[in-house]
């Protein structure tokens, strides 16, 4: 081994080690998982984005070629199927809980968004359930849809569910108005904004796909499926069709490719499957394709927000309001209420100190997709929000808007939040140095000059904004020393993308120092996970992945440290533990000898269990006890004004992540997270039409991915101050980056087209927008 | 997809026959178009006339003051080969910019000129450099060939073997994308034979168009800020999602200024 720790440990740019295999085609995926005697099953979909369900007529799909069986939500109901609620329990401020949907996984009254899946074919091959699929005659009395919270909120709008006919799932506010509309009265100025935050499709790369293997022996079920975390799926089917006996249904899946909040979700179609697969008593497989994907994956964002903040005249934030209007869709899922009050809620007035803050959010419920987490999960659009607004300010106060933010940031730790949040530490004012020495902001002036003469406007943008990463407070990890001298990795974080197997080698290493290729992960399976594992979501996996693990090598070296002192004849105190050795007295014996021994009860003390391995429950003080990735990120941009399009010539990202266990894998994601964040502002235009309810964009035809061609090389610095939540220090990396890319290339093409006079702008920039925001600013300018 | 029957011919007569013997049969080259729409399930041929084995429709020569490419030509060899970028850079540079490269190492000009898409490339290249199409019955002029959305002159049953261009002296194509497929939101093609200029517009309107206008301010003189101001009506553009019509006929005459621009050198 080289010179300890240097190559491997924590800190070094270790490659992944998951990549020969991932980029070799060596991974499996559950489409690449078949069992004998499988049987296929196609979804009935809707077709319209509103109506009464008259009645479905399965006569002729029941007689054509291969099929076994045609299910609809009235089989699932009157076998006693369970319905998904989401548990969160949000208040308004009258104190009643907000309004919760039980959703059948198929319904029986109403559809209610196009692409809802309302019945099930299974057929001996995929092909014949497909046809017989499009053979189900489902007799509609429509409704008329409703896309937007607009349309959702009018007046005599149609109710989406009968038992709540406004619309409204949820009306929260932290607090009466009344200290926010006191504050304002002293105000120097008030400056309001109106945002749309666009609604995006996740698209992860590998689409819905679901195996439900029945064993009629053991009665017990296994589910394929990408997933975050399979206890979700155990969990939920347990519930739903085995009466809650959880040890009859077991989720696996090897890999998932791509996840971003969207795969952490019990679907519909996996309780449809699962039933399938049950009353049938066989395997039931499904292949969702592209497009069944893009109507039937929850999607993100969604959110009109009307706000303002009230500023003294050095441009100090005395207080800030947000009425936000957030289209959470048809159902009611687990968090697409909780997004905007427990995820953005949580970091609402992003990197600045805000004395007082009114917030009234309103969940309303239309005829589309339902909403729920997405990469950033609520984050991206409070940062969104609050940055434009200080963007804005600046402009209106005629203040450099970095000096503007300068006066804002929080600059005392630990610092509470108007909503009860504690953000334990972070250098704002110094990730925006950073950013603006990375993107040379100083020299922003020659390159725009030179950029004007070939035609082109030239700006530049940066927004600071922060993160609150850590979700469930609490995972477990198992690790477990193999005969054959390798240390196994056994938990229930979910790596579909995240470099898992890199980063806890790299922690163990460091601790144990156990060979980097000498530990295994093994994830993925409810059946090994540990007791308490629950999964990959909200950036969590470092922090509480991680923390178990150094929880559970400290339990081992204390073990260990007895093991060898009765080994090495020395009192256990007397023995050191240092780069994988325990050493007493000129002895030394390696971490690998001491698991070995501890299976022979001649070496081990008395009165000691055998063995080595190690399981830890790591809990956090409190679901509050989170921490807060945070950076500045700048943006510069060359617009073409003849044809709308955007260019963008340089991107920089000052990241504190907090401690890097591994910079490589840590830019990784924030070039992952920009990429996507950039997508949302430029590309992802998603169209629901107004009249008929329809996807417009549900193919990569119109729906537009951020391709590589759109980037520049990325500049990603790293400005850590560590947690003080977790002794690693770590701080999510995960979600950071589209928490600040979209608004720091909005704020750059904004720069760029203010000479025109444009002073707002929506996302996405499609160049469409873009041409025709620059024709009316002209048209206003020459009136 | 629904299920079909394959067939592969050696001979454009055995294709056109298995066409026309079929009950719903569809030529295939490249498939670019074909079989996404089949896997939608927007399209259901009932046979499929697979047309990479019928000899003679796949290549590249030039004669004198005419490229030729055969129909099965993919658009990499068109991007990549020699002798187009040597005689007409422009649409060697076209064909570098359809789709991505997959679509490239399948799709063929025979193919995208047969679908005449509204916002595909070629048909721009085919009208601009005034193209021959050459099919199993007889030569098209371009002027003739673009009829309609996805129409064109082709009877039931007629392949086309090859197109023919004829060398320009200057020759320049400017595409704006759409944003997400990438095809032509408007794509301009501009040439000059001599004192004759043609500019061909696709992804406007429903077909392929010229511009007279342009065609006779450019012959007068050849170069961008000739056609700046020439603007066209809207009224017949295409209205979309991602281009509204004003915004089209905008597009129109920036592009077409561009490519002058460039072709003028
Ligand atoms: C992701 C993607 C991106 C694309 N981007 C672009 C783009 O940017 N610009 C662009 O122009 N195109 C684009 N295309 C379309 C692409 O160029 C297609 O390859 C082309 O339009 C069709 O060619 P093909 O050989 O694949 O034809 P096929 O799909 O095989 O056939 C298309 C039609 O033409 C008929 N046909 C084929 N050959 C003949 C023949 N010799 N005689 C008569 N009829 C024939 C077929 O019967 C069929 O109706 C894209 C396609 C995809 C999938």
């Amino acid at each position: 081994m080289d010179s300890f720790g240097e190559k491997f440990g924590v800190g070094q740019p270790v490659r992944r080690k998951e990549d020969q295999r991932l980029l070799k085609g060596g991974g499996k995926y559950t489409d690449d998982v078949n069992v004998p005697g499988q049987a296929h099953l196609a979804f009935v979909r809707a077709g319209v984005a509103h109506a009464r369900i008259k009645g479905i007529d399965a006569s002729a799909a029941l007689e054509a070629p291969g099929v076994l069986a045609v299910y609809s939500g009235k089989d699932l109901e009157t076998d006693g199927v369970g319905t998904v609620m989401t548990d969160a329990a949000l208040k308004n401020l009258a104190g009643e809980i907000m309004f919760r949907t039980h959703r059948l996984a198929l319904p029986t009254d109403k559809v209610r968004y196009a692409g809802e899946p309302v019945a099930v074919v299974v057929a001996e091959t995929a092909y014949q359930a497909r046809d017989a699929a499009e053979m189900v005659l489902v007799d509609y009395d429509e409704l008329p849809p409703i896309v937007t919270a607009a349309q959702a909120l009018a007046k005599d709008a149609a109710a989406i569910h009968d038992e709540q006919p406004d619309n409204i799932c949820l009306h929260w506010e932290n607090s009466t108005s009344d200290a926010y509309d006191a504050a304002a009265k002293t105000a120097h100025k008030i400056v309001s904004i109106k945002l749309i935050n666009n609604r995006v499709i996740p698209v992860p790369m590998e689409p819905k796909c679901c195996l439900a293997d029945m064993d009629t022996k053991s009665g017990r079920m296994t589910v394929y499926a990408p997933f975050q975390g399979g206890r979700r799926v155990q969990g939920a089917l347990s519930e739903m069709l085995f009466g809650g006996d959880g040890t009859k249904v077991r989720h696996v899946s090897d890999n998932t490719g791509g996840g971003f909040g969207t795969r952490s979700k019990i679907y519909p179609e996996i309780i449809a499957i699962a039933y399938a697969a049950k009353k049938l008593g066989r395997a039931v497989k499904w292949s969702g394709d592209r497009s069944e994907t893009m109507v039937s994956d929850l999607h993100g964002r969604d959110q009109v927000n009307e706000a303002e903040i009230a500023l003294d005249p050095n441009g100090k934030i005395l207080g800030y309001k947000i009425i936000n209007y957030v289209n959470i869709g048809a159902w009611v899922t687990e968090n697409g209420a909780r997004l905007p009050v427990d995820g953005g809620g949580r970091i609402v007035g992003g990197v600045y100190d805000i004395p007082v803050l009114y917030y009234s959010c309103k969940a309303v419920m239309t005829n589309t997709v339902p909403t729920d987490t997405y990469r950033g999960a609520g984050r991206p659009e409070a940062n969104y929000l609050i940055d434009r607004l200080v963007e804005k300010a600046a402009h209106v106060m005629g203040i450099d808007s970095r000096e503007l933010r300068r006066r804002n940031y929080i600059t005392k730790f630990p610092y509470k939040t108007q909503m009860g949040l504690t953000i334990d530490i972070g250098d704002f004012p110094k990730c925006q140095d950073e950013a603006c020495k990375a993107i040379g902001w100083d020299g922003f002036g020659a390159r725009r000059k030179e950029s004007e003469k070939r035609g082109k406007l030239r700006g530049i943008g940066l927004t600071s904004f922060i993160e609150g990463a850590g979700g469930r407070p609490e995972e477990t990890m198992r690790l477990r020393f193999e005969k054959d001298g390798t240390l196994s990795v056994i938990c229930g974080t979910f790596s579909h993308g995240q470099g898992h197997a890199t980063v806890y080698s790299q922690i163990l290493h460091d601790k144990l120092g156990i060979p980097f290729d000498d530990v295994n992960l093994i994830q993925g399976d409810t059946d090994t996970a540990p007791e308490g594992a629950a999964g990959t979501f909200g950036s969590r996996s470092s922090q509480m992945g991680g923390m178990a693990i150094i929880r559970a090598a400290d339990i081992i070296i204390d073990k260990g440290k007895k093991i060898a002192g009765h080994l090495l004849q020395a009192p256990p105190t007397e023995v050191e533990f240092t780069e994988g050795q325990f050493k007493a007295r000129a002895g030394s014996v390696s971490v690998t000898e001491i698991a070995k021994a501890a299976h022979d009860p001649a070496k081990l003390p008395e009165g000691m269990p055998p063995g080595l391995d190690e399981t830890y429950l790591y809990k956090r003080a409190s679901r509050d006890d989170m921490n807060f990735p945070n950076g500045c990120h700048a943006c510069e941009v060359e617009v073409d004004p003849d044809t709308g399009g955007i260019t963008i010539v340089d991107f920089a990202a000052a990241d504190d992540c907090g401690v890097v266990l591994n910079p490589l894998i840590v830019h990784g994601q924030v070039h992952g997270g920009v990429a996507q964040g950039i997508g949302q502002a430029l590309t992802e235009y998603l169209v629901y039409d107004e009249e008929t309810g329809q996807l417009l964009t549900g193919t990569f035809m119109d729906y537009g991915m951020p391709r590589a061609e759109h980037f520049p090389d990325m500049k990603a610095v790293f400005v850590p101050t560590p947690s003080t939540n977790n002794e690693l220090g770590v701080k999510g990396a995960g979600e950071a980056g589209c928490c600040g890319a979209p608004t720091a290339l909005v704020h750059a093409v904004l720069d760029a087209l203010r000479p025109l006079g444009v002073a707002e702008i929506d996302m996405p920039l499609t160049p469409n927008r873009v041409w025709h925001t620059i024709q009316s600013a002209r048209v206003k300018g020459a009136a | 997809m629904y299920a079909f029957n394959y067939h592969r011919p050696k001979s454009t007569d055995e294709a056109a026959k298995l066409v026309a013997e079929a009950e719903d049969g569809k030529l295939i080259a490249g498939g670019m178009t074909l079989l996404p729409s089949m896997k939608l399930r927007l399209a259901a041929p009932s046979d499929i006339v697979d047309l990479a084995a019928v000899e003679g429709l796949r290549g590249i020569t030039v004669s004198g003051k005419t490229v030729t490419i055969g129909a099965m030509t993919r658009h990499v060899d068109v991007q990549t080969s020699a002798e187009v970028k040597k005689a007409i850079p422009a649409l060697a540079a076209l064909a570098g910019g359809i789709g991505d490269p997959s679509v490239r190492n399948r799709g063929t000009i025979g193919g995208s000129v047969a679908n005449a898409d509204p916002a595909a490339d070629y048909p721009a290249a085919v009208l601009g450099l005034n193209a021959t199409v050459e099919t199993t019955k007889r030569k098209i002029a371009a002027d003739d060939f673009f009829t309609g959305l996805f129409e064109t002159a082709l009877e039931p049953g007629e392949i086309i073997k090859a197109i023919h261009f004829p060398v320009p002296d200057a020759a320049a194509y400017e595409k704006f994308p759409q944003p997400a497929s990438g095809f032509a939101m408007v794509g301009a093609f501009v040439a000059r034979f001599g004192k004759d200029v043609r500019v061909a517009i696709t992804g406007a309107k429903d077909h392929v168009f010229r511009v007279p206008d342009m065609e006779k301010a450019l012959a007068a003189k050849f170069s961008g800020d000739a056609i700046a101001e020439i603007k066209l009506p809207d009224d017949d553009m295409m209205s979309d999602i991602h281009c509204s019509a004003d915004y089209r006929a905008h597009l129109v005459t920036v592009m077409a200024k561009r490519a002058a621009a460039k072709a003028a050198g």
